[in-house]
């Protein structure tokens, strides 16, 4: 059996006015049917660019310059637009950081769910509001009869991501793309969502691929992880093997600085660097240790050094 | 140990609507009577969810905002009582830190003048010294000289804050009230600032109260922590103390929310169903009753007392003997 999504080669390159920008640098991934890849980095890494690529979404001045991204053995690449609109919704579905910018304030939530039932169900108006309810149920919102006919700015913000999630789950995507899906909740309703969204996983057999920063979130949910630095994947493992045995400097790096609850700790370790502001070269594999620091000349590949434990690292 | 600042019942109230005719005004209380000290040297956390009023309450003891009751007394003098111009000299003594560094630098500015600007208010240097002052400054907070020219947007994030600690600091103040410090900045930057926060302390001996959302950071920097939910605080205590045994089952709450990294630990399930009551009505007696696994008839009528429950650890609960109970590790 091929993998549900297979990413080979991704380049996903920014022409702008001041100079190229290559926010995704050559990715390699894939993701099995009912798994969960957290892709993980920190901010301008290329992870989300690397999901807006999966749908054809990216935004202009950028652009996909290779690669190629089999899902269910077809190369999204090729597929002629009138069709990638029928897969986004239908096969892959997104939810965002902040549910708001997902959501039209003018229109009752329940015909915004409906509608995506009408357009890629062809379901009845009435049809599409009854399983909108029913949607809403699923993702555990409270009267969801009631809820149908009230606008987002009525909904906390909680409740608004479980109506996008409801409305990802509309046409039952065999693919969830999850963008920070948590980042702007407080922490009883982070919880809460995540929770839910395993629930859904498990119910469902849907593959995720979950974008986050927070460890903390991939520790719990991630079935594997992708660390990436610069528009390149640097290891990539199953979660275990990433918090337990991590092979790459950088993804020790992060794991070490981060504070736990109750282990309190006189000093927090530090990656060098203090963060490369906007285009500015690289902050920390400039400081790396020598088998691991880019240099001129080829781009290695991610070796296998354990089974299914991917480093990238330069050769001599 | 000494007190430096004294919060007793702070209160403040914000109104909203009543704009059109025959439109209500509702009242949201969204700091009640909240009291706690600040010991010289320490680090207070103060944590809880959006909209709990931490950051009001960090703004009405800088005055920032006016408050509608209580007292702040820095020194034993009530800030609240000073006038305007009273309270000028005292403000060089309490400085402030903001959660978004892309917002509180003036773009117009060279980083050089942000961080001088407060020195000659304050007279605290003279214009010919200025230069080697503020880079002198520069240079404690991880800056350099070649900073001193550049604009704020030339600067990434991490970057941006140590400027602001830079301007904070350079008044010499004895209290830093920082505001969500580090929550906008990447993992690895967050804890090269965290660690600067920790040396500063330790060289100049400062006092900070500490809001922030993320508790695994409040643990980390703080001595002690208070933990406010809807306007108040419902439990203060040292920081292991609070880590490891809580006495309020909103503490517990949060405490199990946070997702551990670590794969090999049980993941936590949330135990506490349903999301904060709006601010603009919030339940009677505990506000946090609705919500909470131990609550029986009387938290949805009495507002529970704060008291200590032994070793400076206090709490707001008509049950605290039980907390813990859904502790999931």
């Amino acid at each position: 059996m091929p993998p549900l999504l297979d990413v080979r080669n991704l380049m996903t390159y920014f022409f702008t006015a001041g100079g190229l920008v290559k926010a995704v640098r050559g990715v390699d991934f894939t993701i099995e049917t009912g798994e969960t890849l957290a892709l993980v980095g920190e901010s301008g890494c290329g992870k989300s660019m690397t999901a807006l690529s999966l749908l054809r979404l990216v935004p202009e001045p950028g652009r996909i310059v290779e690669g190629q991204i089999f899902f269910a053995g077809n190369d999204l690449l090729h597929v002629p637009d009138e069709e990638m609109r029928r897969v986004r919704g239908n096969q892959i579905a997104m939810i965002f950081q902040e549910p708001m910018t997902a959501l039209n304030p003018v229109l009752r939530i329940g015909e915004q769910i409906a509608e995506v039932l009408r357009l890629h169900k062809g379901q009845s108006p009435a049809e599409a509001l009854e399983t909108a309810a029913d949607l809403l149920h699923q993702v555990g919102i409270p009267s969801p009869k009631q809820r149908i006919r009230e606008y987002p700015h009525q909904l906390s913000g909680g409740m608004r991501q479980r109506v996008v999630i409801a409305m990802a789950l509309a046409c039952d995507p065999r693919l969830l793309i999850a963008d920070e899906p948590t980042t702007a909740l407080d922490v009883t309703i982070q919880a809460q969502i995540m929770d839910l969204l395993r629930r859904l996983k498990s119910e469902r057999e849907m593959a995720t691929l979950l974008i986050t920063h927070d460890l903390g979130v991939v520790a719990e949910n991630a079935d594997r992880v992708a660390i990436m630095y610069n528009g390149l994947i640097l290891e990539y493992a199953p979660v275990r093997d990433i918090f337990n045995d991590p092979r790459h400097p950088y993804t020790s790096g992060l794991l070490a600085c981060i504070p736990k609850l109750g282990e309190k700790r006189r000093r927090l370790t530090t990656v060098n660097g203090q963060g490369a502001g906007g285009n500015s070269p690289l902050s920390f594999l400039d400081r790396c240790p020598p088998e691991f620091a880019p240099r001129q000349g080829n781009l290695p590949g991610l070796r296998e050094t354990a089974p299914g434990h991917l480093v990238r690292r330069w050769e001599d | 140990m000494e007190a430096l600042l004294e919060v007793r019942d702070l209160s403040k109230a914000f109104r909203s609507g009543g704009g059109l005719p025959g439109a209500p005004q509702r009242r949201l209380q969204a700091v009640d009577r909240v009291s706690f000290t600040l010991f010289q040297g320490e680090t207070l956390g103060l944590v809880g969810e959006s909209g709990c009023g931490k950051s009001t309450a960090g703004r009405l003891i800088l005055r920032l905002l006016e408050a509608d009751g209580g007292q702040v007394l820095f020194r034993g003098r009530d800030l609240l009582k000073l006038s305007s111009r009273d309270m000028r000299p005292l403000r060089r003594d309490l400085q402030m830190i903001f959660q978004d560094p892309y917002s509180s630098l003036n773009p117009r500015m060279k980083i050089g003048d942000i961080v001088g600007e407060p020195l000659l208010i304050h007279g605290l240097a003279k214009r010919r010294e200025l230069r080697e002052d503020v880079t002198a400054l520069l240079e404690r907070v991880g800056l350099g000289a070649e900073h001193y020219d550049r604009y704020p947007h030339e600067f990434s994030g991490g970057q941006r804050q140590r400027v602001g600690i830079a301007r904070a600091l350079a008044v010499r103040p004895s209290l830093i009230i920082a505001d969500e410090p580090v929550s906008a900045l990447d993992l690895s930057i967050q804890a090269q600032v965290v660690n600067l926060l920790q040396d500063l302390q330790q060289e100049f001996g400062l006092t900070y109260l500490f809001i922030a959302h993320d508790l695994s950071v409040i643990e980390h920097i703080s001595d002690r922590v208070a933990v406010m939910y809807l306007g108040r605080i419902v439990e203060l205590a040292p920081a292991e103390a609070l880590y490891h045994a809580p006495r309020h089952p909103y503490s517990e709450a949060l405490l199990n929310a946070v997702p551990v990294p670590d794969p090999d630990r049980p993941r936590n399930r949330p135990f506490v169903k349903g999301e904060v009551p709006s601010a603009f009505d919030p339940p009677p007696g505990c506000h946090f009753h609705p919500r909470c696994p131990y609550a029986q008839d009387i938290c949805g009528r009495e507002r529970p007392a704060f008291v200590d429950q032994g070793n400076g650890h206090f709490a707001a609960c008509h049950f605290s003997d039980q907390v813990g109970k859904f502790r999931t590790f």
